[in-house]
């Protein structure tokens, strides 16, 4: 039952996904900006002739219903198109993309919820204690630093000064790991290369710190938050007029109920990782799907802006899916 | 055991600090209770009932704490355990029911392994202790153990009752459920916090019968908390009535609802509907239900009393125990004298 209603909805996905695609399809093409200007601009020298001629390869001169109409037959046949700029198919470039920025994601998930679950918690049992304000504090400047500027003081703190981390990349030139399945961390262990396996995990923290604390600061907020709640409910107070220690009170009665609206929070935070990567993969050259479609939408690429995006909506409505599903595990009032 | 009393409270002060300043939430209580007898307490809402029960527990919540006197139980002072033998004493030799079944079972785990889990901390069922996931037939154990629990209190089908989540159970079957699991460790004494409020009147009979039987039976000795009076002549052996923070009439239920001393336990009476009466005539008690931050500094209840005099006014008002152990704190019944040998120092409250 559980079952088909997954399935179900991962097939809503479709048509969530090919709508974002036709809007950004229009959105591109009415903004300003025409790809081939700007590719000859670069060029130099370009005859008329040779422009038209492009215009015609891609397609441009055509009505945008007839473009909208080819993209989306491509499209639904799992064919993005080429590339204007790099003349690849745009799945084979996001494919070699896509695994640096889902490791980049799940490094800083990882990080914010090893950050903001004992904070949250401890925040909420000692409530209005130093430790408490503190990480309160700590958290409200989590969320209002903008994260290339944490970035960049992160380097030179950790980088420059203490030299305990890498600056740049995803791996050290020394390590010569074989490409598996594109995530470093995976890959290295799959193949018991262990200095590729310390180096890409040395990569991956700055840049994971970086775009996990504002997530790690609103997550330690709102478990704090629930926390509160649940500790003060009568359920609680049931627990330990059974004799229960304070461990078993706060860590599974109190935070099993405060997972609840948290799990809710960390689903929508997955699209603040996809988003805020573009900067991070910036600040740290770090080669993932972010950095590319900066300079695709720079470039006018059309394909590969569309493809990318479509990515992006996908993924985000994965991840809202995968919390609607841990949600009913974890609140058995809710079914799917 | 101590002087044959299973349970013996001294003094018990608990306050809960207040913007307005201290809530002396109970003050100066004493009570008694021997082994399988049913006490009830009786008192409007907010007058501190279920904080005599919580403090019993020792479970007062921060910031509110117990600042003075004993708790005795079989002799010892719950007050002086550390935090590691007060959890022993918790669900094993007292357990508690509260007001609220919907709120008070955890929404989030199967009701049948909530009422296993008291079993398992204080190691109940002997066996060797092994980490989850190797622990099954300890857990089929407890598992057997819980079902029969869940039969003696009236939860029909125990077994598929047992996966089932609160949501799914009625306010009485939730009931029914904190009660199986406040009884599965076999704990002689009962705290019952209003276990009926929150239920409609043919189930409130049904649970108070089982707590009855459950009396009977296992010989548990049961606290009734309630602000119902008939109730609590109908089920206790002897009744405490409280008024804010304090016991102002204690006695078996015959000197307590015959021949009630203080005017605030014959305005409970009065304020009961009777039946049995041609018409229904019912007198509430006037005024309000007092401030517990501002409370007067004679008798608490002068303010909504019918036979108040100066008298009530000038000082506070100590208990008074008649030779048949009726137990009493007005001034009424003295004649409005005060005496020359009451003890001002002890017992005896605030002092301004
Ligand atoms: N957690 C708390 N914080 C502050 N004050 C409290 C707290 N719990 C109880 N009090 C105070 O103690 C007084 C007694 O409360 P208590 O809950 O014991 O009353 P009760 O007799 O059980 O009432 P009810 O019939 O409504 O359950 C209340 O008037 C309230 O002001
Ligand atoms: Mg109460």
């Amino acid at each position: 039952m559980r079952a088909v209603k997954i399935l179900e909805r991962v097939l809503v996905t479709i048509p969530i996904v090919l709508g974002v695609a036709i809007l950004v399809f229009l959105f591109i093409r009415l903004t300003p900006g025409d790809p081939v200007d700007i590719m000859m601009g670069q060029g130099g020298a370009v005859s008329e002739g040779e422009m038209e001629q492009l215009r015609k390869e891609f397609h441009l001169d055509e009505p945008l219903p007839v473009q909208l109409w080819l993209f989306l037959k491509d499209a639904v046949r799992g064919d993005l198109g080429y590339s204007y700029v790099l003349k690849r198919p745009v799945t084979q470039l996001i494919s070699e993309r896509l695994p640096a920025t889902i490791e980049l994601a799940l490094g800083s998930l990882v990080i914010s919820l090893l950050i903001a679950f004992p904070i949250g918690i401890i925040s909420a049992v000692r409530q209005n204690s130093a430790v408490d304000r503190l990480s309160m504090a700590g958290a409200f400047l989590g969320i209002s630093m903008p994260s290339f500027w944490l970035g960049i003081i992160l380097i030179l703190l950790f980088s420059v000064q203490l030299k305990w981390l890498p600056v740049q990349g995803r791996i050290g030139f020394d390590a010569q790991l074989q490409n598996i399945t594109g995530y470093f961390v995976l890959d290295s262990l799959l193949s018991g290369n262990r200095i590729a396996f310390w180096s890409s995990l040395r990569h991956l923290i700055l840049p994971s710190l970086t775009l996990g604390a504002p997530v790690a600061a609103v997550v330690a907020r709102v478990l704090r938050s629930s926390m509160l709640e649940t500790l003060r409910s009568d359920y609680v107070t049931l627990a330990r007029s059974k004799g229960a220690s304070e461990w078993i009170v706060v860590l599974k009665h109190a935070l099993r109920n405060a997972l609840i609206p948290t799990v809710t929070v960390v689903g929508l935070q997955v699209g603040i990782l996809l988003g805020g990567n573009m900067i991070v993969e910036e600040v740290f050259g770090w080669p993932g799907l972010g950095r590319m479609v900066v300079s695709a939408i720079f470039d006018r690429d059309f394909p590969l802006i569309q493809g990318t995006v479509m990515i992006y909506a996908f993924t985000f409505v994965m991840a809202n899916l995968i919390v609607d599903v841990m949600y009913t595990y974890l609140n058995p009032k809710i079914e799917l | 055991m101590h002087n044959g009393n299973l349970l013996e409270i001294r003094n018990l002060t608990t306050i809960f600090p207040g913007r307005r300043g201290d809530v002396r939430a109970v003050d100066s209580l004493d009570l008694n209770m021997r082994a399988g007898e049913i006490l009830g307490i009786v008192g409007e809402s907010g007058c501190g009932k279920s904080t005599v029960l919580l403090s019993i527990l020792r479970l007062i919540r921060h910031p509110g704490y117990i600042s003075d006197g004993e708790i005795r139980f079989r002799g010892v002072d719950l007050r002086q355990l550390n935090s590691s033998a007060m959890r022993q004493v918790r669900g094993k030799e007292i357990s508690m029911i509260f007001q609220d079944p919907q709120t008070t079972l955890n929404p989030a785990f199967l009701v049948g392994e909530q009422i296993r889990e008291a079993l398992r901390l204080h190691h109940i069922i002997p066996g060797r202790k092994m980490p989850w996931p190797f622990d099954a037939a300890l857990r089929r154990h407890e598992k057997q153990r819980v079902l029969e629990v869940m039969r003696e209190v009236g939860i029909p089908s125990p077994i598929d009752r047992y996966v089932a989540y609160p949501h799914q159970f009625s306010g009485g079957m939730q009931q029914r459920a904190l009660i199986a699991a406040a009884l599965v460790c076999g704990p002689t004494l009962l705290l019952a916090d209003e276990p009926t409020t929150a239920l409609d009147v043919t189930i409130q009979a049904q649970i108070v019968e089982l707590m009855l039987r459950i009396n009977k039976e296992r010989g548990t000795a049961i606290i009734l908390v309630t602000h119902d009076l008939g109730l609590a002549a109908e089920f206790c052996q002897r009744i405490a009535v409280m008024y804010a923070g304090r016991i102002v009439e204690q006695g078996n239920v015959e000197q307590v609802v015959m021949h009630p001393r203080h005017p605030y336990t014959q305005g409970l009476l009065n304020c009961r509907p009777r039946i049995s009466m041609r018409e229904l005539r019912v007198q509430p008690i006037r005024g309000n239900v007092p401030d517990l931050a501002e409370l007067p500094f004679g008798c608490a209840f002068a303010p909504r009393c019918e036979h108040v005099q100066d008298v009530c006014r000038i000082g506070p008002v100590p208990m008074v125990t008649e030779p048949d152990g009726h137990i009493n704190r007005c001034l009424v019944h003295t004649g409005f004298q005060r005496q020359e040998n009451w003890q001002w120092s002890d017992r005896v409250e605030r002092t301004v």
